[in-house]
C-alpha cells in the first residue's frame, strides 16, 4: 500500500484544487495540521476537520489507509 | 402596543363575514406571537379533538412582533392549525414576503374558520377586505394562480396559495407564498383546501410602530455585524444555499439513504450543493430584509424556479437513491406547483420504493414509472400522481404512514407522529434524534437543531455519538427556537445569535423586559403548551420514539457503521429537564411555575 492519504475538499475548499488532493504520508507522524498547510490553508479556515467521517484533531497522528474531509464553515437546514 | 398592530381578522368563511378583533396585549407578551400565541388561541378556540379537515377546525395565520420591523429576517409568518397528518398541534413557517405585508396591512393575524361552500380567495389591501369568488382558481398550479391574482391586484401584491394537493385534501399539503416559498409541513394546505379557500392576497401600505427606534438601529446594527460575520451565516449559505449539507451530512455517514436502508450515498457528490452551483445555479434570493439569501433559483430543460433546499436534495436524491439532480429539481418544482411539502412527499416516495421491493404493492396500482430506487424519472412522475391522487399516489397523498400502514407494513414508514423525518440519520446524530423523537409536531429538524453543535460545531462541537448533556441541549435548542419562530425571524439568524441578542431585539421592538432567561422561560412556556394540546388530542407519549429501524437495526456501513438510536437512554432525562412525569406528562409544579393556565 503507498504511503498516500487523501483530502477530500468541499465548498470553497473546491476551488483551485478540485474535489481532492492526494499527500504523501509518513504512518504516524503526519497529522491533519500538516496536510491543510501542505494545500495552502490554515487551520482556522477549517470549520469541520474529520478522519474517516469522525471528528479528527490537528495533531492526531495518521495512519495507512486514513482520510481526511475538511469543510470551510458552512450550514443550512 | 409596539411591535404588534394590535389587530387580528377573524374571517369566517362559512358566514361570509369578516371581524376585526384587538389583539390581547397580555397574552401577546405572555407568548411572544406566531408559533406562541397561535398555539394558545387554538388551544382556547379548537377542541384538540376536532377532525383537523372538518369545519370545526380554524386556520391561525399569525405574524411575530419583529415581523415587519427592520429586524434581519423579520418577514416571517406561521400557520397554526390542527394537523390532519399528526393530530398534533401543526405550526407551518415560512419566509419571503408575505409575512411582512400582513403586517403592513394593518394585522399580527387572520384566524379562517368555518368552510366557504364555494372556492374563494381573500383579498386584503389595507382595512378594505374581501371574500372574492375562486371558481376560475380552483385547480390551478401555484404558479398561475400566483400570476392571474398578481395580474388582477397588482405586482406588489404578495399571494399566498393553494395548490392541487391542497385542494385534494393531501395530507402533506403546503401553503406557498410567492410561489415557492412554503409553509410546507404537517398538512396545513389541506386545512387550507378543507375551507375551500384558495387563497389570500395582501397589500399594505403602513408601518409597524417600534418601541425605540434609536436603540434598534444599534441593536440592529449589532445583530446584522453579527450574521455577516459568521462563517455560516455570512459565507456559508449565501454561497452554497442549505444544499452545501448534503457532503457534509455524507462525510459523517449519516445522510439517510434507500429510506433509511442505509445512511452513506456513495453518489451524494452528483446532488451536492456544489454540483447544484456549478450546473443549475441560475441566481441566488433573499427573503423579507435578509442579509443571508440562502435561497437558490435554478433552472433544468425547460424548468426553472426557486430551491432546492438540503432537504429537498435529499428526499428526492439519496432517499430514494436517485443521483439526478435535474430530476430532483423537476420534482422540486412540481411540489411547489402543486403545493407538496417536499421532504413527505420525497420520503413517501422511498418507502414506496421498499414497498414495492418488498412485493407489498399490487401491481395494478404500480402503472407508469418504475418506483424502484435509483429511478430518477420516477420521482417526478409519483410527485405529480401524488398531487393529483392518481393512483398510488392517492395512497402516497396520505403520507407514508397510512401508505404503508394500508399496504400492511407501518414500520417502513421512517415517520415520527406520522409526519417524515427530514435528511440526517439520527442513529449517528443521538441528541438530533432525541430531538426528532420529542418534537411537537413530529418528524422534524426544525424544533430544535441539533445538527448545529453536533455536526456543524455551532456554537460549540459536540461529540454526535456521545449521550451526555445531549438531553439539556435538546430541551434549550427546542425552546431558544420555540421563541424564535414566535418573535417572526429565520431559524437561521441563530447560527449568529443567542438568546441575549434576542431578547434585545424583543425589547427594543416591543418594549419587554426580557433577559437571555426570560426569554428561554417564554420558549419553554410555549413548548409545553404544545405538549399539553397534543396530549388532549390524544397523541400519547409513547409516541415519543423513533421508527424501529432506527432503534433496531445498526447502520450497515459508513463512518457511522453500527450505530443505532439510543433513545431510551435519553429520554427518561429528558422528560425530567421538562419538569414532566416519568410518563411524559408536564407536573402541576412545573406549569405553574411557567404560568400556563
Amino acid at each position: 500500500m503507498s504511503c498516500e492519504v487523501v483530502v477530500k475538499l468541499f465548498a470553497t475548499f473546491r476551488e483551485g484544487r478540485g474535489k481532492q488532493v492526494v499527500l504523501p504520508l509518513v504512518p504516524g507522524t503526519t497529522t491533519p495540521s500538516d496536510l491543510v498547510r501542505a494545500i495552502g490553508l490554515l487551520e482556522v479556515d477549517v470549520a469541520i476537520l474529520l478522519v474517516n467521517g469522525r471528528d479528527g484533531k490537528w495533531d492526531q497522528r495518521l495512519e495507512i489507509g486514513d482520510y481526511l474531509s475538511i469543510f470551510p464553515p458552512v450550514g443550512g437546514g | 402596543m409596539a411591535g404588534y398592530q394590535g389587530k387580528l381578522l377573524r374571517i369566517n368563511l362559512t358566514e361570509g363575514t369578516v371581524k376585526e378583533e384587538v389583539l390581547d396585549a397580555n397574552l401577546a407578551k405572555h407568548y411572544i406571537g406566531g408559533r406562541g400565541l397561535g398555539t394558545k388561541m387554538l388551544m382556547d378556540e379548537v377542541s384538540p379533538k376536532v377532525d383537523a379537515l372538518s369545519p370545526d377546525n380554524k386556520m391561525i395565520v399569525l405574524t411575530g412582533p419583529l415581523s415587519g420591523t427592520p429586524t434581519p429576517t423579520g418577514g416571517r409568518y406561521m400557520v397554526i392549525t390542527k394537523s390532519p397528518l399528526t393530530d398534533t398541534v401543526a405550526c407551518s413557517n415560512s419566509g419571503g414576503h408575505w409575512g411582512a405585508e400582513l403586517k403592513y396591512a394593518g394585522y399580527d393575524g387572520i384566524i379562517f374558520e368555518g368552510k366557504s361552500e364555494k372556492p374563494c380567495y381573500v383579498l386584503i389591501e389595507d382595512s378594505q377586505i374581501s371574500i372574492e369568488s375562486a371558481d376560475d382558481l380552483w385547480g390551478k398550479l401555484v404558479g398561475e394562480t400566483t400570476n392571474i391574482l398578481s395580474e388582477r391586484h397588482g405586482q406588489k401584491h404578495r399571494v399566498m396559495t393553494i395548490g392541487p394537493a391542497g385542494e385534494n385534501l393531501s395530507r402533506i399539503a403546503a401553503i406557498m407564498n410567492e410561489k415557492d416559498r412554503a409553509a410546507g409541513r404537517s398538512g396545513v394546505g389541506a386545512v387550507m383546501g378543507s375551507k375551500n379557500l384558495k387563497a389570500v392576497v395582501v397589500r399594505g401600505t403602513q408601518s409597524v410602530p417600534v418601541h425605540d427606534a434609536n436603540a434598534l438601529k444599534e441593536v440592529f446594527s449589532d445583530a446584522l455585524k453579527k450574521i455577516k460575520a459568521n462563517g455560516v451565516t455570512g459565507q456559508g449559505l449565501p454561497t452554497y444555499g442549505t444544499a452545501v449539507l448534503v457532503n457534509i451530512i455524507n462525510e459523517n455517514g449519516v445522510l439517510p439513504t434507500r429510506n433509511f436502508q442505509q445512511a452513506y450515498d456513495a453518489n451524494a457528490d452528483e446532488i451536492s450543493g456544489e454540483t447544484l452551483a456549478d450546473r443549475y445555479l441560475v441566481k441566488k434570493e433573499a427573503c423579507h430584509r435578509c442579509p443571508i439569501a440562502c435561497g437558490r433559483y435554478c433552472k433544468v430543460d425547460d424548468i426553472e424556479g426557486g430551491g432546492p433546499e438540503y432537504e429537498t436534495i435529499w428526499a428526492f436524491g439519496s432517499d430514494c437513491g436517485v443521483s439526478d439532480l435535474g430530476s430532483v429539481i423537476k420534482a422540486n418544482y412540481w411540489c411547489n406547483e402543486l403545493g407538496l411539502d417536499t421532504i413527505s412527499a420525497g420520503a413517501t416516495i422511498a418507502a414506496a420504493m421498499e414497498l414495492r421491493e418488498r412485493g407489498l404493492i399490487p401491481e395494478a396500482l404500480l402503472e407508469g414509472e418504475a418506483l424502484e430506487f435509483g429511478n430518477a424519472d420516477a420521482v417526478v412522475a409519483w410527485t405529480k400522481k401524488m398531487g393529483y391522487r392518481e393512483g398510488l399516489g392517492d395512497f402516497m397523498a396520505e403520507g407514508s404512514y397510512r401508505m404503508a400502514d394500508h399496504f400492511g407494513a407501518p414500520e417502513l414508514s421512517m415517520t415520527v407522529k406520522k409526519q417524515e423525518l427530514p435528511a440526517y440519520d439520527p442513529r449517528g446524530i443521538q441528541g438530533h434524534g432525541l430531538q426528532y423523537a420529542t418534537s411537537n409536531r413530529g418528524g422534524c429538524h426544525v424544533r430544535g437543531y441539533m445538527i448545529s453543535p453536533e455536526i456543524l460545531g455551532e456554537p460549540t462541537k459536540l461529540d454526535r455519538f456521545s449521550l451526555e448533556g445531549k438531553a439539556a441541549w435538546a430541551k434549550v435548542f427546542q425552546d431558544l427556537t420555540a421563541v424564535i419562530d414566535s418573535m417572526g425571524l429565520c431559524l437561521f439568524t441563530s447560527f449568529a445569535l443567542g438568546a441575549p441578542e434576542y431578547a434585545e431585539l424583543l425589547n427594543c421592538v416591543t418594549g419587554s423586559t426580557h433577559t437571555a432567561e426570560s426569554l428561554l422561560a417564554a420558549g419553554e412556556r410555549i413548548y409545553t403548551l404544545e405538549r399539553l394540546y397534543n396530549l388532549e388530542s390524544g397523541v400519547s407519549p409513547d409516541q415519543d420514539t423513533l421508527p424501529k429501524r432506527l432503534l433496531e437495526e445498526p447502520i450497515p456501513a459508513g463512518p457511522s457503521k453500527d450505530w443505532v438510536h439510543k433513545l431510551s437512554e435519553l429520554l427518561p432525562e429528558y422528560y425530567e429537564l421538562r419538569g414532566w412525569s416519568k410518563e411524559g406528562i408536564p407536573t402541576k409544579e412545573r406549569l405553574t411555575l411557567l404560568e400556563i393556565r
